[in-house]
This record gives C-alpha cells, structure tokens and sequence, in this order.
C-alpha cells in the first residue's frame, strides 16, 4: 500500500507552466493594443478561461478517467450559468438603468 | 483531515485521498459561486459606465499584478510537485518544495501590500481618500471598489492557503507524509490551484482596462 511509486514525469507540469506565463504574457500585451470595447473584454477573459482550464486539467488533476470530481467541478460552473443569465435578464429589462 | 492512518470507513489510502478530494472539490464549487456572483456585479456596472471603468482601470498598476500572477502561476507549479515529492518518497524535496510555496504565496503579499501603498498615494482608495481625475465621475469609485474588495477577499483566501501550506510543512519535516499517505497535500494543493484561478479573472476584470488609448 505504501510501496514507493516511480515518480511522475516533471515535463507536462512545467510545459503547463510555461505555457500559463506565456499566456500572462500575451494578456499583457493585448492591453496595449487597441482592440476595442467588445473583443476586450473577449481576449482577456478568453485567456483567463484558457489559463483556469490549464490548471484545473493538468495542476488540478482533471485529466484521465472520468470521475465523479468531474461533476463537482463543473457543477459551481453550471449553477453560476443560471445566476449569471436570470441576472442579466433582470438588468437588460430595467429601465432606469444604469442611473444617468 | 490531518490524521494519518487509515480510517475505518476507506477499503484504503487511494479511497481515502479520493473522497477527501472529492470533499475539497465540493468546497471549491462553492468558492466559483461566490467568486462568480463579485465578478458578474463587476460585468455589470462595467457595461453601465465602460467609459468611467477605462479610465479608473488605467491607473491600476498592471506591471504589480502581472509579477504577483507570475508568482502565483510558479507557486501552483511548485505545490503540484510537493505532492508528486510525496508520492515518490522525496522528503526533502518535498520539504523544500512546501517552503518555496509558501515563500511565493507570502511575495505574492508583499507586492499586493506595496500596490495598496501606491494606489492610497495615488488618492485611489474609495469613500476614504480618493480624488477624481480629469473625466473622471462616480461610477469610478465604483471599479475601485470592486478592486479592493475582491483583492481583500483573493488575500484572505491566499492567507489562509499559506498557514495550511506552513502546517503541511512542519508536518512534512516530520515525516508525516508518504507515498500511502498523501491526501492533505492533495486537498491542499487543489485549494492552492484555486485560488491561482480567481486571481486570472481578477486580473482580467482591473488591469487591462485604459491601457490602449481611448
């Protein structure tokens, strides 16, 4: 049961590293490129979604098997979807806002 | 959580190490509910004033949060393979490994501490001293106040990663972890990785914004 193991390989995690500096990286740079208020908010999200899914796959161990920690993981996700659309019905149907 | 034999309800360690990170999974559920309803009030005053949140993200300080997400990127890499040192019987990598996460973890406040100095001298700390700049009205206050709050909160979260991390390491110089025992570093590293994740969409809610010209 605590017989030793032969060790993971390092190479995945640190390509994963690189790979999550590289991406901070080109966040950084997009700020300085005048890309417009709409993909704005799509590029740097976007490259936060990218660099999430990297660490929940790869340092968080999503990856192999299908488990049952899968569905724990997405279910914050999934309730958040309900959240975040009811919400946006409620302030897309308001009509004094926002304040002017 | 930190008990290290076997308890009588798991077949086994692997059994054990899986529900307890099944547990943690649970939590973090939780914590994207809790982040997700911050960063969804951000979205939308962000939409309702994008002029006024342009010109208060502008004079955030991206050069600081750029190195803390650097800082906080190596220490997820650092704590993922403290647990692979565990599973591979390295204990003094494993030590070694802990501390330089939890050094990581405590620069990560430092530089947030040294932001926090520079936007109260910037006159930028809502309700308490903040002065409008040229344009600038009160939505403004608004994005400043989402900045402190949500960072306040990512700094707890983050402080309460590194005593867990510092508890892992007295343990782990003590020979408390082995290859049939790991699951404390498990639950803690997911955590740890967590809170790497929030720090990406907070990054992306302050510092980009007014950096391209109007």
């Amino acid at each position: 049961m605590s017989a030793r193991m032969p060790p993971e390989p390092v190479g995945p995690y640190v390509i994963g590293w690189a790979v999550l500096l590289l991406l901070l990286g080109l966040s950084v740079l997009a700020a300085y490129e005048p890309i417009g208020p709409i993909f704005q908010p799509i590029v740097h999200f976007g490259i936060a979604a990218t660099q999430t899914a990297i660490v929940f796959i790869l340092f968080m161990k999503l990856r192999g098997r299908p488990s049952l920690k899968w569905v724990f993981a997405a279910a914050g996700f999934f309730w958040l979807m309900f959240l975040f659309g009811l919400s946006t019905v409620d302030y897309a149907t308001r009509s004094g806002f926002p304040l002017r | 959580m930190f008990s290290g034999r076997l308890q009588e309800q798991y077949t086994d360690s692997t059994q054990q190490s899986e529900t307890a990170q099944l547990g943690m999974w649970v939590f973090i559920a939780t914590e994207v509910m809790f982040f997700g309803v911050l960063i969804f009030s951000y979205m939308i005053y962000r939409v309702a004033y994008p002029e006024q949140f342009r010109l208060a993200g502008h004079d955030s300080f991206i050069l600081l949060g750029s190195i803390n997400q650097a800082l906080l990127i190596t220490s997820s890499l650092t704590m993922v393979l403290a647990v692979r040192a565990a599973k591979a019987d390295q204990q003094r990598a494993l030590v070694l490994l802990l501390g330089v996460t939890a050094a990581l973890g405590l620069a990560f406040l430092g530089v947030k501490g040294f932001e926090y100095a520079k936007d109260a001298a910037a006159h930028s700390v809502p309700v308490v001293d903040y002065i409008f700049k040229p344009g600038e009205h009160r939505p403004t206050e608004i994005f400043w106040c989402f900045y402190f709050v949500a960072t306040g909160l990512h700094a707890i979260h983050l402080s309460v990663g590194i005593a867990l991390v510092l508890i892992l390491l007295v343990r782990a110089s003590q020979g408390a972890f082995s290859p049939g025992y790991d699951a404390p570093l498990e639950v803690i590293g997911l955590y740890w990785s967590f809170v790497d994740c929030v720090w990406f969409f907070l990054f992306a809610c302050i510092y980009p914004l007014g950096r391209a010209g109007p």
